[in-house]
């Protein structure tokens, strides 16, 4: 096996079974909130204890290992089709480890080979730079939440919702009262503004690579992102969808450009067992650093 | 209040739990999801050794291993979103005297019906939690349908000790997600 392909295993593991330390401080904020004695305090003493035994016992923190969505920032003249290649081996192995649950299904047959590799899966992006960095971020996500995203073409008369700031956040709303408790809140929420179809829900996926206590650094979209958590958090709809104070730990939103046309507000929701790690590669492979 | 549960339930013990109530589940679960639903429902017959009747349904597609003496090892069992499920569950219910069913976020009107009528209950596991739910998974029985369906979906038979869980729909019509959907409504209303 190659020294990529341990480095990426590595990196799966991790994903899997360790929460970034932004993510659990989030959520042990939203622990302190809930009134004790509440079905949502308890809950969240229950994931706690969770995030505690998967990285102590090396196992998944939820067994629904999910897409398997590789970011890569590569110099220019990295071999992608072999980085790729090694990703897939990667990928089989950790599946046979049991760091990723069997999860990949033909979509047509619904035969599951065990793999977890077929067409789609594992997905990588690659994106080239002009350093001579390898960063390679990796996001599992589950499809509980996945199926809880939606995608917003504006404006929508049913909401009231414009082609302004103020139409997106009642979509962006909107969505995280659908989601209620079925995509296993608190939640993180990804979000694009503007885009096409494909590229939107792409782009809002890509806002899960920022740590939760960043900021953005467009005004209006920080006023935006803190607005909307802040009323998420004043719907009641609470860990799990049990009631409390916890609905959402964190708002991302970015933006692309849209045809005149096209107003599409895509938003990804992703669980509180937010998957997500990343690590440095020296040209051999070996990691050199984590990225979180 | 917390309740302790354990397979075969009767249809009293049923009736006597509320939304709200904490329970600690023991005894024998089968698992049961997407695959496993469509199935049943399309006439499909349960395989030799499942017994449902005054059973507990878990919706969950596990991580099980062979360890080193060749037995199975559940190393991540969490609940699976059960909404998809709404079409089949409470004929499914009905059908094998079904009298819990072990999920995450809830399911709709068809569902609650059924558990008023025949008499039984959703437990609300956490979703996402699957060491914590894995350490209360004594022992696998055994696993049914596994070269049909794959792992995640087959029918595996789980020994469990106390094994939390939120009681959310009771068998009076109660619910506690149409709840907390309608309050959450109101309180979206007027944030707008």
């Amino acid at each position: 096996m190659s020294r990529l392909s341990e480095s990426l295993i590595e990196l799966i593991r991790r994903t899997s079974v360790e929460i970034p330390d932004d993510v659990q401080s989030a959520i042990l904020r939203g622990m302190e909130q809930e009134k004790e004695g509440t079905i949502a305090k308890s809950a969240l003493e229950i994931i706690e204890r969770n995030i505690d035994l998967a990285k102590r016992k090396s196992q998944p923190v939820c067994q629904d290992t999910g897409c398997i969505l590789f970011y890569v920032d590569c110099p220019v003249g990295l071999d992608q089709v072999e980085f790729e290649q090694e990703a897939r081996e990667a990928v089989k192995e950790a599946t046979q480890l049991g760091y990723l649950r069997q999860n990949s299904v033909d979509s047509i047959t619904g035969k599951n080979d065990g793999t977890n590799v077929g067409p789609g899966s594992p997905n990588l992006h690659f994106h080239q730079h002009a350093s001579d960095d390898i960063a390679v971020r990796l996001v599992l996500k589950g499809g509980g939440c996945e199926n809880v995203g939606l995608q917003f073409a504006l404006p929508n008369t049913q909401l009231s919702a414009g082609r302004d700031l103020d139409g997106c956040r009642k979509v962006i709303l909107e969505a995280v009262h659908q989601a209620q408790g079925k995509g296993c809140g608190p939640g993180i929420l990804g979000v694009c503004i503007g885009g096409d179809r494909a590229s939107g829900y792409e782009l809002s996926k890509r806002e899960f690579l920022r740590k939760l206590d960043d900021r953005n650094s467009d005004p209006k979209l920080d006023e935006l992102e803190q607005d909307i958590l802040r009323t998420a958090n004043e719907l009641g709809i609470g860990p799990m969808g049990f009631g409390g104070k916890t609905t959402l730990l964190g708002v991302k939103i970015g933006t692309a450009n849209r045809v005149p046309a096209s107003y599409f507000v895509s938003v990804s929701y992703m669980c509180w067992a937010f998957r997500r790690h990343g690590a440095m590669l020296a040209s051999d492979g070996e990691i050199t650093g984590w990225l979180y | 209040m917390t309740h302790n549960l354990s397979s075969p339930i009767s249809e009293e013990a049923i009736r006597e739990l509320k939304v709200g109530d904490q329970v600690l589940i023991s005894g024998t679960v089968f698992t049961g999801r997407d695959a496993v639903h469509k199935y049943l429902h399309d006439g499909g017959e349960l395989p030799d050794g499942v017994n449902l009747d005054g059973g507990i349904l878990y919706h969950c597609g596990p991580v099980v291993l062979r360890d080193e003496n060749d037995e199975w090892k559940v190393t991540a069992a969490g609940p699976t979103t059960s909404i998809r499920e709404e079409p089949y569950q409470g004929d499914i219910m009905k059908q094998f005297g079904i009298r819990g069913v072990i999920g995450k976020g809830g399911m709709a009107d068809k569902t609650l019906a059924a558990c008023q009528e025949h008499g039984a209950v959703y437990l609300h596991a956490i979703g996402g939690a699957a060491q914590v739910l894995a350490e209360c998974i004594t022992r696998v029985r055994d696993v049914h349908m596994l070269e049909e369906f794959g792992s995640p979906e087959a029918i595996w038979e789980f020994e469990v000790q106390d094994f939390p869980a939120v009681v959310t729909m009771d068998s009076h019509g109660e619910s506690l997600h149409k709840d907390i959907l309608a309050k959450s409504e109101d309180a979206l209303a007027q944030r707008h």
